[in-house]
């Protein structure tokens, strides 16, 4: 058997919850090993086993159900958008009418230029907007003719908006977790049994 | 400046990693190049800080984390300042300078959800300044992608 082809493809995640999932020592000993990266080796998991001393299958079959448990959201690359070109990035804020956030912010993800959409509170009344989305471009008129598309394709032209263009980045490094601090009764039960 | 093959690698590397015994060579195998040379101009894109990183993405709060994006009216003249005082925090994930009145907009991921207002309680009081504690109350699902 070629050994290559065997695949965990992990299931989509569940919909989003918001208690945390309970996790084994295992899970969250491999969760830190991996946090900073996969190692550039051929066999990267075999690597992360040899450390953690258990099995590059079992490394396997954790990672895919971490994902599963939607623990993992995704395993892959991390850009830096500015070294890619991407000049501009602006957060983009409404203040939608709460009844109508759930319909707008399906609206407005949609987009293939919107990076991410959140619901966030306001605060009043230095801050009246409680739907946000990241646009990125290769320059700030770019990102505003995006943005004009939203308006249009939403029907947000009555909606109070703004346009925050980043600056400068002080500090991009991405959240870093040291699981092990996780409350010890949720250790208990781990979502993969195995003794790694 | 990228060559097409490093763009291949990012836009294919913002998908699924395959979870087998060797994939990368899976993935050199999909974009036409070897094992090799797909390891080596990854550690070049990490290397030059194209990327930030390879690995997982976690979901903070289903691992028992504390996540939220908040801001500050900073004073033109405090600027650098204040940007010292709240980088120097390791929860800050990161930091950006913003055109309105809130111009200072930062993440922070803690380690326990409690953890988060007393960052927010050490920052205010470092700098005297009002935090404004915008944490997410539904995510509209997109991924984040970009066209290398």
């Amino acid at each position: 058997m070629d050994m290559r082809t065997r695949h965990y493809t992990p299931q989509p995640a569940a919909t989003p919850v918001a208690a945390p999932i309970t996790l084994g020592a295992a899970d969250l000993a491999l969760i830190e090993a991996i946090q900073r990266g996969l190692p550039l080796v051929s066999r990267p998991y075999a690597a992360v086993a040899a450390r953690l001393g258990c099995g590059e299958e079992e490394v396997i079959r954790r990672i895919a159900a971490l994902q599963q448990a939607g623990i993992i959201k995704r395993l892959g690359v991390v850009v830096r958008h500015r070294e890619l070109g991407y000049g501009a990035n602006a957060m983009v804020v409404w203040d939608v009418p709460d009844e109508e956030v759930a319909e707008l912010g399906r609206c407005l993800s949609g987009f293939e230029f919107v990076t991410l959409c959140y619901r966030r509170p306001r605060r009043l009344p230095q801050w009246p907007y409680n739907l946000f989305c990241m646009i990125h471009g290769r320059d700030r008129e770019a990102v505003m003719e995006k943005f004009r598309l939203m308006i249009e394709s939403c029907g947000l032209e009555t909606i109070p908006k703004a346009v925050l263009f980043s600056r400068r980045r002080f500090k991009q490094r991405g959240a870093l977790y040291r699981p092990s601090a996780v409350a010890p009764a949720t250790r208990a039960d781990p979502i993969v049994e195995g003794s790694c | 400046m990228l060559e097409p093959l490093d763009r291949a690698i990012i836009n294919r590397l913002q998908g699924e990693f395959p979870l087998c015994e060797e994939p990368y060579a899976q993935v050199a195998e999909e974009l036409g190049t070897s094992e090799a040379e797909l390891i080596a101009r990854l550690q070049r894109l990490l290397d030059d800080k194209i990327l930030s990183r390879f690995g997982p993405m976690y979901h903070a709060e289903r691992l028992g984390g504390g996540l939220t994006l908040a801001a500050l009216a900073v004073p033109e003249e405090r600027f650098e300042a204040v940007a010292a005082q709240v980088n120097a925090f390791a929860e800050v994930a990161h930091n950006y300078q913003r055109d309105h009145h809130l111009n200072m907009w930062f993440v922070l991921a803690t380690e326990t959800p409690q953890r988060i207002n007393e960052v927010i309680g050490e920052i205010e009081r470092l700098t005297g300044l009002t935090v404004f504690n915008m944490p997410k109350e539904q995510e509209f699902y997109i991924g984040l992608r970009f066209d290398a």
